[in-house]
């Protein structure tokens, strides 16, 4: 591999949004084996401990590490959030691509029911499915995709529509290439830029909506936690000012309003 | 003539769009509450449940009959106002949710009508001085607002103006008002919340809209001209964006709704809201089906709206 090759292929990717995910999946992947303690492991006698040099981010309500809890919920949320988001535009990316490129009927169709699924607000959405299935992983990781997916739809379809009216792809139908050529290798390379943008701000939607179902008590449940319900179990904390609330509080914050600055940064001013 | 015609059948075709999915969502709600892996009955009864007690109840609430028969029954119940009644009080789902509308419409009303007027004002000035320090703060201060999940800025507010600052009860209750300033108390906690997280999505909207109208060219024509900012501002710009500015309220009230959800839970506000998330806990399903119903037709009323003011804005420019 030559030296401009790889600085082409560095120059591709973007650099803070793409950073900055690879951050937080290390944490995730990585955190929880950093852990000083195991996570349901009652260690002090003292709840809602300030810092010190044992436990470092305090305790909990119950005297457990908060430091630990926190690598361990932050890996759920993310892993969990990351999967969603990852099953939601593979599906969106590849039956806007589809829609696009067939248009007629199967465009039909597929929007109808896309423009049916987004017409119900996302926090909705999961109440209700939480509400038939109960709460469990597959459910929260299923539901989410779900969720997510019109809107990947739309965005893919929109940037597809544009690009199968190109030249290059008119060439490769008029060869008669399959639609699964054509989508994996005219198509798909030509709009990346864009859709990793919106895959960016779907993990945020995604993050958002399971701290919320966590902190309402209905996402993830113990012995499981994640940043949501780190949070909605430490709330007591708060009156003394406690690490064991502040800390999960301030990791979703970071983590989401971090990954959106990026992503803005990136996009620019538009005028 | 013809051109009121056609923005006539566009309004229609709207509505019918929004009546396919209101459709669509109770046909959704209903057949993902009723393809339960476990069974109510069982989860009713506990494991104490003898299988004749477990059988006459499943019988009553007809979940013996196959899934499409309970459909009609459920429509045709619909249809006649009968929304069927909860599993766990026994009452009907129709009193207990419209009980509960009437405070939430209060808290939204509220709500709405002290972050309506924040967000146009913030909205605007940040798009008169534009890149200037005001307007990158007011953008990163929204940008966080937007970005973070609703129950943060509920903590947040709690731990500021109760906690903190010893101001404002952290709980709010409907029972005991008596004056203006235990009304006062008990709103001003979920309405600042909620207030929040509305002004935060809608001044953003606001000011895309304003730097929109701002580049205009009769604006630019007016400036050459000399005219004075005020001038511009109540003469050029506002009618121009009044119609755009319904959207951006229609579609704001609409995330309303998705924060009413967490500001309700947060502060045990008894609005119809937390009667979902606390009808979700209990698996109770029928008042999760009219909750989810009365939830999904206040926003595709919205949604609605803000399309068909964005219609009409449209039209107007091109008439302009």
């Amino acid at each position: 591999m030559t030296v401009a090759s790889l600085a082409r292929w560095w120059a591709a990717i973007p650099r803070i949004p793409g950073a900055l995910i690879l951050f937080w999946l290390l944490l995730a992947v990585l955190g929880p084996l950093l852990a000083p303690f195991a996570p349901g492991e009652v260690v002090s006698r003292t709840v809602f401990a300030p810092i010190s040099a044992h436990h470092l981010l305090g305790t909990d309500y119950l005297g457990r590490d908060v430091l630990t809890r926190l690598l361990c919920g932050t890996s759920s949320t993310v892993l969990l959030c990351a999967t969603a988001t990852l099953l939601a535009c593979t599906g969106g990316v590849f039956l806007g691509t589809i829609a696009a490129l067939k248009q007629g009927v199967t465009d039909t169709l597929l929007s109808r029911f896309m423009d049916g699924v987004i017409s119900i607000p996302s926090l909705l959405s999961a109440l209700v499915a939480v509400a038939a299935f109960g709460s469990s992983v597959p459910v929260l990781v299923l539901a989410m995709s779900l969720i997510y997916m019109p809107g990947s739809y739309r965005t893919s379809r929109m940037l597809a529509l544009s690009i199968v009216r190109r030249d290059f792809v008119l060439a490769a139908r008029m060869r008669g290439e399959k639609a699964g050529y054509i989508v994996l290798r005219e198509v798909l390379p030509n709009m990346m830029g864009p859709v990793m943008a919106d895959v960016g701000l779907r993990f945020i939607y995604a993050v958002r909506l399971l701290s919320n179902l966590s902190f309402l008590g209905v996402g993830l449940q113990p012995p499981l936690t994640d940043l949501g319900s780190l949070t909605r179990e430490n709330l007591l904390g708060l009156v003394y000012g406690a690490p064991a609330v502040i800390a999960p509080a301030l990791t979703i914050a970071v983590l989401t309003v971090g990954l959106n600055l990026a992503l803005d940064s990136n996009r620019g001013e538009p005028d | 003539m013809t051109m009121d015609a056609a923005l006539i059948r566009a309004i229609l075709r709207i509505i019918g769009a929004s009546l396919v999915s209101l459709i669509f969502v109770t046909v959704a709600v209903f057949f993902i509450t009723a393809v339960l892996p476990g069974d109510v009955a069982d989860a009713l009864l506990g494991q104490a449940a003898t299988p004749d007690a477990v059988a006459a109840l499943r019988h009553s609430l007809n979940l013996d009959k196959p899934v499409l028969v309970r459909f009609v029954i459920w429509v045709n119940g619909l249809l006649h106002g009968d929304f069927g009644v909860s599993l766990v009080s026994r009452r009907p789902v129709l009193a207990m949710a419209s009980e509960r509308l009437i405070h939430s419409l209060l808290l939204a009303g509220v709500t709405a009508l002290f972050a309506v007027p924040v967000a146009l004002v913030l909205g605007t000035t940040a798009a008169i001085f534009r890149n200037t320090l005001f307007d990158r703060a007011v953008s990163l201060l929204t940008l966080c607002v937007v970005s973070v999940p609703e129950f943060l800025i509920a903590t947040l507010a709690v731990f500021i103006f109760s906690v903190q600052l010893h101001l404002l009860p952290a709980l709010a209750s409907i029972s005991d008002i008596h004056s203006i300033g235990s009304f006062l108390a008990s709103f001003s906690m979920p309405v600042t919340t909620l207030a929040c997280v509305i002004v935060g999505q809608m001044s953003r909207m606001t000011r895309a809209v304003m730097i929109d109208a701002l580049g205009s060219s009769w604006v630019e024509m007016a400036v050459l001209k000399g005219a004075s900012p005020a001038h511009i501002i109540l003469r050029h710009v506002i009618p121009n964006v009044i119609a755009p500015l319904f959207n951006v309220i229609a579609l704001s009230l609409s995330y309303l709704l998705g924060g009413v959800v967490i500001v309700e839970s947060v502060f045990h506000y008894p609005g119809i809201a937390s009667l979902m998330v606390d009808s979700v806990a209990a698996r109770d399903i029928p008042l999760v089906q009219i909750c989810a119903l009365i939830f999904c037709g206040a926003y595709l009323f919205l949604t609605t709206l803000a399309d068909i003011v964005a219609l009409l804005s449209s039209q107007r420019r091109h008439a302009a």
